[in-house]
């Protein structure tokens, strides 16, 4: 008998997610369309610019804001390097709390799992609590395909749900609708709704919670998400704005709770750093109105029946990359599409994804992959930034999107063979690897003069350039290039006299003023 | 100080009068101006764009081109080119380059310095003998202020220019939506940004937007062009480097 001794296999990729995670579309087509919705820019300018200011204003008031941010993202790191024995013991201590733990591979086990559930109880009818995890999975409409109905009972959820529409922001998922669409959707969908609805903001809450109160008394199931779960308590904790997630969390028999399985932290004392971040970079408050925390089951208190569904979904995928790890750090504040000046121009459908924005733009990718097909729509997401950097400074765990977005560029044209931009950045990079070569390419841009005509400018490029010269005039290149104007005998002249110059001013001993 | 010039291709070819500015400034300050003769590109639209096998020859030849101990600092008039320096070149090298790569660049990475940081914080000056009797509004680009945390040097060299009428510029801190091949691959949605960038710099009625970046200028200077807007860009160097007896006269092209 004989051992086989060879080089040791690579272990197998983790699979990617399945769900939401990919759109139909790439970017610039997607945006393509949301960028002609003027209403929805002017929504989206103002909605964005009132909630930067916000945050601003609560991060710059604390003093140890850097320090606050730093101890996040260590703490997300260390979540990171040891997430197979957090969320063994987080299994653990919710087991001994009563609670029931199931592990989903991905999207449609977490979905077949909560599905089951749900049937066991008998009920019809499940009330949710915003939930990026289950947007991710596709739940809803897994249930609806069950005749199970899932009730949105966050506001702007229940405005999307309504509408049949998707969330456009992971905070704010209504973000693109202003009041009088809302109102109008309240009046098309809502049983029974006052027909004289109109559209001042205190009225509208109005009409939904009226709506919602009789399913919160009447369900007797919810499932919600979660924003962290304590492995060394086994609590799970929800923090949100409208009390809606409350009434789901405490009143129903059954709570099934799907949490993507990077929301774990080591400690309880982690809280003090979260509670803190969370709030003040999502909603630019100092405090969340509602903070829920529970652990198991408590007799005679709240849900009597309790699970918690821990979803891989690609994120063991993203695990996997060194680099690519870092966007598991993601707490979902929505920091960084506020100040991204690419989302408050397209909205977050142009994503295609339930993450949009600069996180989206790297999540999704991590998650889902980005080379599925030949031109899968995700493989453009890495591109949908101008790498300005503002969703870093934003990111309460300083997570480097920008590095990570020209990572994923890398990532994506390794994986692309070749390609026509491959040819031409290899052709440039020969060109500029000679000096001489170089120069000679520089004197046949001067040429390009002759395009510019008369004035100098250049106001038609051929493809694939012809996107840009649409809203922009080249000037056509310069006569002569600077090192050939150095080498002249004008260039030389003037440097002679400018050093000349610096000599007297050295003489005269120029003392600075600052 | 024996400063060592690197022109970046951009400003190399198409726009040289900014690199001419920084060279003169430079003299005029009584430094020596040395410009070595094999240097072309930093790479940074290669790595930007997702390459970053193909830019290891121009990494390489940076660091030569640069490494020499007699040359003191390295200064570029671009926030982003010395970005790329500073922050990408080292991700090349780790990964396609050897020891000696690796080493070169952690060489001219230390030394390498956009424009205002060189004046500011390495040769201690904010009065260069500017004199530029015009209003002015300033964009601070994205590789400048994130990637490089110049802060406001650029600001400061420019309050200390004679006869400037400088005006701040609303919403100074958003991205003129250039970010290099993004201009290209989302053309509309740059262009959207440009638009807001734009209207900002016309309410300030300025006769100049000046920037550290002539990439970003091109891409304003082109939208500014295309709406005949009474604006027109101007790279920082050719404002510092306007004197009294040699002042920049605005009415010429912009480059």
């Amino acid at each position: 008998m004989s051992t086989f001794l060879g080089m040791p296999a690579a272990p197998p990729r983790s699979p990617y997610g399945t769900g939401n995670l990919r759109g139909d579309r790439a970017f610039p087509e997607a945006a393509h369309d949301e960028l002609g919705n003027g209403q929805l820019r002017r929504n989206l300018g103002k909605a964005t610019r009132t909630i930067r200011a916000k945050r601003l204003a609560v991060t710059g008031e604390l003093p140890d804001w850097e320090q606050l941010r730093d101890a996040g993202s260590a703490i997300k790191a260390d979540t990171m390097n040891r997430l197979p024995e957090l969320l063994e013991q987080l299994e653990q201590k919710v087991t001994e709390r009563g609670g029931t733990v199931h592990w989903a591979r991905d999207g449609v086990e977490a979905n077949e799992i909560v599905a089951r559930l749900v049937r066991a109880t008998g009920s019809r009818d499940v009330i949710k609590v915003k939930s990026m995890a289950t947007q991710e999975t596709g739940l809803n409409e897994h249930l609806e395909s069950l005749g199970i109905t899932p009730y949105e009972t966050d506001l702007a959820e229940l405005i999307v749900q309504l509408a049949d529409d998707r969330p456009s922001h992971i905070l704010v998922p209504a973000i693109h609708r202003n009041r009088d669409e809302i109102r109008q959707i309240f009046l098309d969908e809502i049983p029974g709704v006052d027909p004289d609805l109109d559209n001042v903001p205190a009225h509208l809450a109005a009409a939904a919670r009226a709506y919602l109160r009789e399913k919160f008394m009447t369900t007797k199931v919810a499932v919600s998400g979660a924003n962290f779960g304590i492995a060394e308590t086994g609590t799970l904790c929800v923090v949100e704005s409208e009390g809606n997630g409350r009434m789901c969390l405490t009143l129903p028999d059954t709570l099934i709770t799907v949490m993507g399985i990077e929301k774990v932290l080591p400690r309880y004392q982690d809280l003090e750093v979260f509670l803190q971040l969370l709030p003040r970079s999502s909603t630019g408050e100092r405090m969340n109105p509602y903070t829920s925390m529970w652990t198991g089951v408590t007799p005679g208190d709240g849900p009597q029946d309790f699970h918690l569904v821990l979803l891989d979904n690609g994120r063991t995928a993203a695990l996997a990359d060194t680099i690519g790890r870092e966007a598991l750090s993601c707490i979902r504040c929505s920091a960084c599409l506020n100040v991204c000046p690419v989302y408050e121009r397209t909205g977050g459908h142009a994503y295609g994804s339930t993450y949009p924005g600069p996180i989206g733009a790297v999540l999704t990718p991590q998650l889902a992959g980005m080379d599925a097909t030949k031109d899968d729509p995700n493989s453009s997401l890495p591109y949908a930034s101008s790498l300005c950097g503002a969703c870093f400074d934003a990111c309460p765990v300083k997570i480097d999107i920008p590095s990570m977005l020209v990572e994923l560029r890398h990532q994506h044209t390794q994986q692309s063979g070749t390609t026509a931009e491959k040819l031409a950045m290899k052709a440039a990079a020969a060109v500029m690897r000679r000096p001489k070569l170089y120069t000679a390419a520089q004197k046949a841009a001067a040429v390009g003069r002759v395009a510019g005509g008369r004035d100098g400018t250049i106001r038609h490029l051929p493809a694939p350039f012809d996107g840009w010269s649409d809203s922009r005039d080249t000037a056509a290149p310069p006569r002569q290039s600077f090192r050939s104007w150095l080498a002249s005998a004008e260039g030389a002249a003037t440097m002679r006299a400018a050093a000349e110059e610096g000599v007297r001013t050295t003489a005269d001993d120029r003392t600075e003023d600052q | 100080m024996r400063i060592g010039l690197f022109a970046t291709c951009l400003g190399d070819t198409l726009f040289p009068e900014a690199v001419k500015s920084t060279a003169v400034l430079l003299a005029r300050l009584g430094h020596e101006v040395v410009f070595p003769p094999g240097q072309t590109c930093c790479g940074q639209m290669h790595v930007n764009t997702g390459y970053q096998r193909e830019p290891v020859p121009l990494v390489r030849n940076f660091a030569e081109q640069f490494g020499d101990s007699s040359i003191d600092a390295v200064v570029m008039p671009s926030g982003s080119c010395a970005g790329s320096v500073r922050h990408q070149h080292e991700i090349v090298a780790e990964r396609y380059g050897d020891a000696s790569l690796r080493a070169g660049v952690a060489t001219v990475k230390a030394k390498t310095y956009e424009l205002s940081e060189l004046l500011v914080d390495v040769l201690g000056v904010t009065r260069v003998g500017a004199y530029f009797p015009h209003r002015v509004t300033y964009h601070p680009t994205c590789h400048s202020l994130r990637m490089l945390r110049v802060g406001d040097k650029p600001l400061r060299l420019l309050r200390a220019v004679e006869a400037i009428d400088l005006v701040e510029l609303p919403e100074a801190e958003s991205c003129c939506g250039f970010g290099g091949t993004f201009a290209v691959k989302n053309a509309e949605t740059s262009t959207a940004m440009l638009q807001d960038k734009m209207r900002s710099i016309s309410t300030t009625g300025a006769a100049v937007c000046t920037a550290g970046d002539s990439s970003c200028l091109m891409h304003i200077g082109g939208g500014l062009s295309r709406i005949r807007s009474g604006t027109r860009t101007l790279h920082l160097a050719q404002i510092l480097g306007s004197t009294r007896t040699s002042p920049y006269a605005l009415t010429e092209a912009t480059r």
